[in-house]
């Protein structure tokens, strides 16, 4: 096909203007003017600062982007954040009390079920949203249900011995137990 | 991703109202937003639908379920009535993608889903589906996870959907609502065959709003299974999908489903090849015949003709399995 | 016997924490989301870059139009080659460390294009979103021209490279009569093998953040295995003052390789940041991982020749692989075939072809990764015809020397990796035939393989400040990748000072810390261990000497050798009463703080007279479903032999994660090159397959004991890369076990069994 010339090409459309966007972050109100576009893995990290939420592919086939939406896990980098307006998002900095690990902080560790630690966030806050659905019992249910959480460096047999130890210590909230 | 407005609909009425070229409607969001940064799709307005009431799950007049385009595909995997009813459709939707991505999209959606071919995906390379007129890269290409049913020489890309496999088996029902009005849609009428406009995957028109998809009352719950073959355990798109429901009266077949993931630009189905099953007995040699029945017509690219020996041999195991299984098993 | 060194203040107490399974001194910051990557540091005000990559694999650009870009409001600035500011001039100014022979890729040079991705354009603009919208924007046209990025249709026009990259030497001169002994022998294995061109693919994408300081000087935050390396790349293509740049990455979101060299984004980055003088982030895209380095695509034969009793009578392996026009890329591939069994008569031979490719890159292994499994299924096939178990094979025509060179091992514990990995797995109690075992539908197979990898030593320095408190701060410009880099020397430190681990801080990911060289090879724990080791021995002296000199010391006139450092206090060995803390001496002598810095260097001499490796037994159960063809890797013992483990927790993880990546390269991992359009059409992590978590079983790792005192003052070898070779060769010989199929190209996707199964 051949190229339009450039004066026949329209004009694009300027950038979308900012939206009051409102999100409930780690227990935090915080409200945001944000362009659509902006996906909440952006609006975190960008906007909030909240870097320890990862982008390692932005587009859900990696998984280092999960969040907690409302108590469940998703991919923060295919939502945007004016979608998600009004909920609480939970993410890997909310996860610790004050100077006290989560169980499975505490399991990532002891297990080293981590080594460049790039995954590690969103592995952390999947394993979390797993344990509240309460569908994983076993240990291969555990490697199922964590198959969207990529590890290039291969810590799977770790990141699973540490969430099974985590799981013993947290219980599955109520309406995600099966 | 390029400039677009957004904006909520507060009802179906006010997201079919606002439907114009170039507006797409957005739920879950994997799969748009996922195009639209690569910059394969390029709408000029999102209407968020995600919030409208059309998220449950309810029981129908003729003992079916309805399926709200919203409900998420994790809560339509997990709902007890939908395990016990129709534990292919479980199985088929818990074979998609990852847990995260279960927990955003929406069944709507997923019916909508763009192929995952390459070509399609990359803008630097031909695609009629993405620019008509511009050719087709994977014939001649890369074609390894390509059709090998249905396909034109215009496209031979394959629909990815895990959970459309078993609704096509189960013969649900798409219920739509558009500019002008109310419509029920038979599935297998949704989505339809590349042709000469690969650009077009289903039957709806501009402005339809996918309401709910309904589940007649055949669940074949007792003898059926979805069956997902790919490149590695999990999180990964079909080579090949069965989605296989039997009705059976001893060891006799007495009423047979079969659809095909992964291999035409729809799920794949042929009366003829459940005929070829129903009042024979379920033995893997008639399993066999009807899967070639089904793949009659298959034909490979250079990539992908180990499909057709695949699905016939994964067509088989399917049966086979439903045909054992004894009782609604939760996936 | 080479004379070593001794060495005084090391392991001189058994309950130090050399050995111990420290956890990861990182690992709060790592999962509480406070471990900070190349594309997390800011500045107000900091831009926004997005590049725009080539539609086409060859050719020139004939036109750029970046008016519609430019015209948003937001967009700063759009870098092309036609408005690039003039940079160096000499290909010596643009090459790094790790820069094999030839011209180095220069982005936004000219209008040439010389493979597809390449980097053609830098959109910079106010925030992320707008500048992907801008580059979206980027008119470009191109004139095409004819391209070659086809191996096996290219395979004929392959030339011998000579030593064109650092680590590699071309293989030796055949020895024998490789080619008489083989047609002389009575059993024979002669085959192709083919392993597809693999991408790095670290989780976090390549990524630099320059924050343009009031003062005019740079900190640049790159993702990379090398931070010196990066900055004498910076300041010699911008020349720029080398006090003018730092560059940081004391976190990197795995890298295998592909950090090893300066890529395009951190030049991206500092073009715009020097011409526009403000901070700037460009970050790559997934897709633009596939637009530098990879694993190279390679066709290997191997020819085997054997007498009936299993003795190695002949031995041939040859491999060609892909380069770039730019550059000769080498990873040798064949060597380890000579090194690793004892055969008289061998052949090994290593060619390049040239391809309209970028030029590909060290990835994990790089070479022994792709070598060895041709080499260990050639085996296997071996011991199939000679009705010979794999392992007895292997142990009959065990290399007590190196064959390449005559030299002695400087250790070489393979024998007890063949025993402790067998006894481990089980092995005894296979069944010999091909389908012999099977659970259901599932065909059942056992295999195995050898791996071998170079232990080596570069050069580094470590600077050691031990406060009067009692803390030690140690630095070297090194890097962590995942590795454990910080956790080991932290350990290393501690255990010569005898200082609990929580005393002791490492510093790395910085390139104004003491020279050391880019992570890679297996090499940082023998490298910077040892300078590290070095520079807290010199600590250990000065303490000692102000301990003698104190006031009524209870350590006056003690000899070096018989104190030993513990719980924070020097103590001497044979009278444990006698001691003094740390805290003490430097009060009591009025230090304030101990500074010191060394430089280690490899034992030359040693190095000279002997093979330095470590080596590996790799055990697989695979269980194929008889009908699909689908293959699950159901468990995996590594038996590994790499002298001493400094920290058996981390190094088991290493070994693990190698395992894993032997799971992709074995059965998943494939970068599909469409050669009309001369691109990689799988780009993103939805098509190019690495391992899941469902995909891996329990691996169960054990380290043999090897002791080492050649190597280095560490006896340790390295684990980053053992662990991966190998791999692949036990899962296509434990497919064959469980079904019969041969299969010898990489990697063994599900159609390559089912064709074999028909």
């Amino acid at each position: 096909m051949a190229p339009l010339k450039a004066s026949l090409r329209p004009a694009p459309a300027p950038p979308p203007a900012p939206i009051p966007v409102t999100l409930n972050v780690n227990g935090v109100e915080r409200t945001l003017h944000l362009a659509p576009w902006t996906t909440l893995l952006d609006a975190l990290r960008l906007h909030l600062d909240l870097t320890g939420t990862k982008k390692g592919c932005d587009h859900g086939q990696c998984g280092a982007c999960t969040v907690l939406v409302d108590g469940r896990r998703i991919n923060s980098c295919l939502t945007l954040a004016a979608m998600q307006d009004g909920r609480k998002v939970t993410t890997i900095e909310g996860l610790t009390t004050g100077d006290a690990l989560h169980p499975l902080q505490e399991a990532f560790i002891e297990h080293d079920a981590f080594q460049c630690g790039y995954c590690t966030p969103g592995q952390i806050c999947s394993a979390a949203g797993l344990i509240a659905e309460g569908k994983a019992t076993t240990d291969d249910e555990i490697r199922e249900l964590m198959s969207g959480n990529l590890c290039r460096c291969g810590a799977y047999p770790n990141i699973v011995a540490a969430i099974r130890q985590a799981m013993a210590t947290v219980a599955p909230k109520a309406e995600g137990a099966p | 991703m390029r400039s677009f407005t957004y904006s909520r609909a507060g009802s179906a009425a006010e997201a079919v109202g606002r439907a114009a070229a170039g507006t797409a409607f957005v739920a879950g969001g994997t799969n748009l937003l996922d195009l639209m940064k690569a910059d394969v799709l390029r709408p000029e307005g999102l209407v968020d639908i995600s919030r409208l009431p059309l998220d449950r799950i309810e029981e129908t007049a003729e003992g079916g379920l309805r399926l709200g385009a919203l409900a998420r595909n994790a809560d339509t995997a997990y709902d007890e009535r939908v395990q016990t009813r129709y534990p292919m459709l479980s199985k088929a939707i818990l074979a998609g993608a990852s847990a995260q991505l279960r927990n955003m999209a929406t069944n709507g959606g997923n019916l909508l889903q763009r192929t995952r071919c390459y070509y399609f995906y990359d803008t630097a390379t031909p695609c009629n589906k993405r620019q008509p007129g511009s050719g087709c890269g994977a014939i001649g290409g890369v074609n390894r996870i390509h059709a090998i049913l249905g396909a034109s020489d215009q496209c031979i890309a394959v629909h990815p959907s895990d959970l459309c496999v078993a609704l096509a088996a189960l013969e649900a029902v798409v219920r739509v609502t558009g500019p002008d009005g109310e419509r029920s849609i038979p599935f297998a009428e949704l989505h339809r065959l590349p042709g000469d406009r690969p650009e077009i995957d289903t039957v709806l028109r501009p402005g339809d709003l996918v309401t709910a998809i309904d589940l007649p009352a055949r669940g074949f719950a007792e003898h059926s299974t979805y069956l997902k073959i790919r490149d590695r355990a999990s999180y990964a798109f079909a080579l090949v999908s069965v989605a296989a429901g039997l009705e059976m009266d001893g060891d006799t077949v007495r009423d047979a489903r079969l659809a095909l993931g992964g291999v035409a630009h729809k799920p794949w189905r042929d009366p003829e090849a459940e005929a070829a099953l129903i009042g024979k007995p379920a033995t893997p040699d008639r399993f066999r015949a009807a899967a070639r029945v089904l793949l009659r017509d298959a034909k490979g690219h250079e990539h992908n003709s180990f499909k057709i020996e695949l699905a016939e041999r994964a067509i088989v195991r399917a049966l086979t399995e439903a045909a054992e299984r004894k009782g609604a098993s939760r996936p | 016997m080479i004379a070593i060194p001794s060495i005084p203040g090391f392991l001189t107490e058994p309950n130090g924490p050399i050995g111990k399974p420290v956890s990861r001194v990182d690992g709060r910051k790592k999962v509480t989301g406070n471990a900070h990557y190349a594309a997390e540091f800011t500045l107000p005000d900091l831009a926004h870059g997005c590049i725009v990559s080539s539609a086409i694999a060859r050719g020139r650009i004939t036109r750029i139009d970046t008016a519609a870009a430019l015209a948003l409001p937001g967009v700063i600035h759009v870098f092309t080659h036609e408005n690039r500011p003039s940079l160096a001039w000499f290909d010596r100014k643009w090459k790094d460390d790790d820069a094999p022979k030839g011209a180095p890729f220069r982005p936004l040079y000219d209008a040439e294009i010389h493979h597809a991705l390449q980097p053609v354009a830098l959109v910079v603009a106010d925030s992320f979103e707008l500048a992907r919208y801008a580059a979206r924007l980027v008119h470009i046209e191109y004139e095409a021209a004819p391209h070659q990025t086809d191996l096996r249709a290219n395979r004929a026009n392959s030339f011998t490279p000579g030593k064109d990259k650092g680590g590699f030497q071309p293989p030796p001169k055949p020895r024998g009569d490789p080619e008489q002994a083989f047609l002389a022998s009575p059993v024979r294995v002669d085959a192709e093998f083919t392993q597809a061109a693999e991408y790095h693919n670290p989780m976090e994408m390549h990524a630099t953040t320059v924050l343009h300081h009031d003062d005019g000087t740079l900190t640049v935050h790159d993702k990379t295995q090398g931070v010196q390396n990066c900055h004498t790349y910076i300041c010699n293509v911008f020349g720029l003052a080398k006090s003018a740049v730092r560059v940081m990455s004391p976190f990197v979101g795995g890298a295998f390789g592909s950090g090893l060299r300066p890529q395009h984004q951190l030049f991206m980055a500092m073009l715009a940041a020097t011409q526009l003088k403000r901070s700037i982030r460009v970050e790559l895209s997934r897709p633009q991982m596939f637009s530098f380095g990879h694993r190279p695509e390679t066709i290997q034969r191997v020819a085997l020749g054997a007498d009936r009793d299993g003795t190695l009578r002949a031995l041939i392996h040859e491999a060609v692989q892909e380069s770039s026009r730019n550059e000769n890329y080498v990873e040798i591939v064949v060597n380890w075939s000579g090194q690793q069994y004892a055969c008289d008569n061998v052949r090994l031979d290593y060619t390049l072809s040239r391809l309209d490719v970028h030029t590909p890159l060290d990835q994990r292994a790089p070479g022994a990764a792709t070598g060895v499994p041709a080499l260990e299924i050639a085996m296997d096939e071996l011991a199939c015809k000679l009705g010979m178990d794999p392992l007895d094979l292997r142990l009959k025509n065990y290399a007590e020397t190196d064959p390449n060179t005559g030299n002695p091992f400087s250790s070489k514990e393979l024998r007890a990796c063949f025993r402790h990995g067998a006894e481990r797995f089980g092995w005894a109690k296979r069944s010999p035939a091909p389908r012999s075992m099977r659970d259901g539908r599932e065909l059942i197979g056992w295999g195995m393989a050898a791996g071998v990898w170079d232990a080596m030593q570069g050069q580094a320095a470590a600077k050691a400040v031990l406060g009067v408190d009692g803390k030690l701060v140690v630095s070297s410009a090194t890097a962590d990748i995942g590795t454990g880099t910080y956790t080991v020397m932290t350990q290393i430190a501690a255990d010569v000072l005898g200082l609990p681990i929580e005393e002791v801080t490492f510093c790395l990911g910085d390139s104004s810390l003491p020279a050391a060289p880019v992570e890679g090879g297996s090499w940082t724990v023998s490298t910077v261990g040892s300078a590290v080791k070095a520079v807290c021995d010199r600590v250990r002296s000065q303490l000692i000497a102000l301990a003698g000199k104190l006031e009524n010391s209870p350590l006056k006139g003690v000899a070096e050798e018989d104190m030993v450092f513990a719980d924070s206090h020097l103590i001497v060995r044979n009278d444990r009463s006698r001691r003094l803390s740390i805290t003490e001496v430097m009060r009591g002598s009025g230090t304030l703080s101990i500074e010191e810095e060394a430089r280690a260097l490899p034992y030359l001499l040693a190095r000279a007279r002997h093979t330095f490796a470590t080596h590996s037994a790799v055990f697989v159960e695979v269980r194929v479903d008889e009908d699909l063809g689908t293959v699950r890797v159901a468990r995996v013992v590594s038996a590994i032999a790499a002298g001493r483990i400094i920290n058996p927790k981390t190094a088991r993880s290493q070994i693990q994660g190698a395992v894993v990546w032997g799971i992709g390269m074995g059965l998943e991992e494939e970068a599909f090159t469409d050669h009309r359009l001369g691109r990689v059409m799988n780009h993103d992590y939805a098509e190019y397959h690495v391992p899941v978590n469902a995909d891996v079983p329990e691996i169960d790792v054990l380290f043999v004991e090897e002791h080492d005192d050649m190597v280095n003052a560490l006896g340790a070898k390295g684990v980053g890369e053992i662990g991966i070779v190998g791999v692949p060769a036990a899962i296509a010989n434990a497919i064959h076990h469980a079904t019969g199929v041969r299969v010898r190209d990489f990697p063994i996707t599900l159609d390559k069994v089912l064709a074999g199964l028909r």
